[in-house]
């Protein structure tokens, strides 16, 4: 346990000296900052918006916070593809590969180190809809299923980050591989939207459905909209659990 | 005996997609030992000693590190091991002082006794002036100096360094060996070279690699003892058969004009004996030189050799 949280100071420490982490803060500081205020603009120009159903909560914090998935989506890859890939591209993961420390705790050291910073950016980004509270009521149990739902996205990111970086030597590789993989899992749910149902021997295949059951992006969305169940909260638990998982899986493997 | 052994392997072998890297090695280190790991490149020294450090799981055989065997107890035996790695696994964007730190984390090093291990090993391996620097600043020697400070912060058991004077200039090189000296006297150290020269300047006994398997495996002061050969130069010498006749001549090879080249009984040092009986004799004694031991061509026979026949019948 001790060492875990070694392994994850460690990563912070080393975040938090490279220009890279910083920038990624800024930027994505930048990018969801702008789209907070321009839905906020937007919404003070068109007051008509808001509806019985659709409250400041729903349409300024939802909207932003499906936006910050897809910044996720950018700011992820590169910083797993440095965990596992660029070490061993350096030869530094030799230091943790002989040090006393199962591969368990190297694993789960880097992850919630790399939690640790995504938790400082989900915070950054939690603070704009949470700073209306001063000018208008806001319903704090949609924001709060949705920031639950944003920091489960995060996780689920982080553990196929480090999965896809374990895979490979490449940092590039790694990252583009991560793109790659998470623009996939949003596609995954645009098969979901689509009113598809091919008929096969006769019985219509309810795709659309499987898609919206598998997809990552599909059990977030039902967290924005304020549906906090315990399906969708297991989904994101496991989908992690098991990346991670795998990451220790392939790590063991590089000694055989 | 055997609970003396810091480490032991026995048939040690690796196999990378049908290769077959290193072949039933058997390596033993006693306590204070030093042991260099000698062998051209691609000889499997690296291979080696990545088992033994436990990053590279053996396709057969068996390691145990001070009494824990490295697949059963992996966490126990690698607490006793402290490894510098071909390149030393460094974080550029750290200082020396956060580096040790997070390897003494690491290493289990409790949290009272850090700062003082800390001291110790940067004292041991000269970094004294250098803890508040960024690592990708120092030169290779010293960041060679901070991989072997990250081995030694835990005052291991074992001590296993590959290729440590890699790339290093001449003082550098000089300062590395006086460091895995003094080193010894407190650890059991595995070195590993392609240069012979730098492991008869540190070990007590020295293995030879070469594709894979153990060609040579003896104590340095043997390798030492073992051969002489003498050559010597008479004016008014005798005849071969009273040189062959003397106590503790093997062999005598004519060179002409007067120079005899004489190999010893081996483990006899004749040369104190054999000046005497020059002078004694009258025989005007005008040279007498010993060969160093030569180590150094065996090594290249023993290494070259095979490689030739391979190299015929691939």
């Amino acid at each position: 346990m001790s060492l875990t949280l070694s392994i994850a100071r460690h990563e912070l420490r080393r975040l938090f000296v490279s220009p890279l982490a910083w920038t990624l803060l800024a930027v994505s500081q930048l990018l969801t900052g702008i789209l907070f205020a321009m839905s906020l603009t937007d919404l003070s120009l068109n007051p008509q918006r808001i509806g019985a159903y659709d409250g400041v909560s729903a349409i300024v914090g939802g909207g932003l916070f499906r936006f910050a998935t897809v910044v996720l989506l950018l700011v992820v890859p590169l910083l797993t593809m440095r965990v596992f890939a660029e070490e061993r591209k350096t030869g530094n993961i030799e230091l943790l590969l002989s040090a006393p420390a199962s591969l368990t705790a190297v694993v789960l050291g880097k992850f919630v180190g790399l939690m640790g910073y995504l938790t400082l950016l989900f915070a950054l980004i939690a603070i704009m809809p949470l700073s209306l509270a001063f000018a208008t009521p806001l319903d704090m149990g949609l924001l709060a299923s949705g920031l639950i739902g944003l920091w489960l996205v995060m996780a689920a990111f982080c553990a196929l980050g480090l999965f896809l970086s374990s895979l490979t030597r490449e940092p590039t590789l790694a990252a583009v591989a991560t793109l790659g993989a998470l623009m996939l899992l949003w596609l995954f749910y645009a098969v979901s939207t689509m009113d598809w149902q091919p008929v096969v021997l006769g019985t219509a295949l309810p795709l659309g459905e499987a898609a919206r059951a598998l997809s990552l992006i599909g059990h977030h969305d039902a967290l924005l909209r304020g549906v906090f169940s315990s399906a969708d909260l297991l989904y994101f638990l496991i989908f992690t659990l098991c990346f991670l998982a795998l990451t220790v899986v392939r790590l063991d493997m590089d000694r055989h | 005996m055997e609970s003396d052994l810091k480490l032991s392997a026995q048939g040690l072998v690796r196999d990378y997609a049908g290769r077959r890297a290193v072949n039933d090695i058997d390596i033993r280190l006693a306590g204070g030992e030093v042991l260099g790991l000698l062998g051209p490149n691609g000889a499997g020294k690296t291979t080696t000693l990545r088992m033994l450090a436990g990053t590279l799981a053996p396709s057969a055989g068996r390691i145990l590190l001070a009494g824990h065997d490295m697949a059963r107890a992996p966490r126990q035996a690698k607490r006793h091991l402290g490894y510098l790695p071909e390149r030393p696994p460094v974080y550029d964007e750290l200082t020396v002082d956060e580096y040790l730190a997070f390897c003494a984390r690491l290493r289990g090093v409790e949290r009272a006794k850090r700062g003082a291990a800390i001291e110790r090993a940067k004292a041991d391996c000269g970094l004294e002036d250098t803890g508040k620097r960024l690592i990708g600043n120092l030169s290779k020697g010293y960041q060679q100096r901070v991989g072997i400070a990250q081995a030694i912060v835990h005052r291991p058991d074992v001590l296993i360094l590959d290729e440590p004077t890699a790339g290093l200039d001449p003082n550098q090189l000089r300062g590395i060996r006086e460091l895995v000296g003094r080193l010894a006297e407190s650890h059991s150290v595995i070195v590993s070279s392609h240069i012979l020269s730098e492991i008869q300047a540190v070990a007590h006994r020295v293995m030879i690699l070469h594709r894979g398997r153990v060609v040579l495996d003896e104590a340095l002061a043997d390798a030492d003892a073992g051969n002489g050969v003498i050559d010597i130069g008479l004016r008014a010498g005798p005849d071969r058969a009273t040189l062959a006749a003397l106590a503790g001549v093997d062999a005598v090879e004519d060179l002409g004009d007067g120079r005899w080249r004489i190999t010893a009984t081996p483990g006899r040092d004749i040369r104190g004996s054999l000046a005497e009986t020059a002078v004694h004799n009258g025989w005007h004694l005008v040279e007498l030189t010993a060969h160093t031991p030569d180590l150094e061509s065996r090594f290249a026979d023993l290494t070259r050799s095979e490689h030739d026949t391979v190299a015929e019948t691939s």
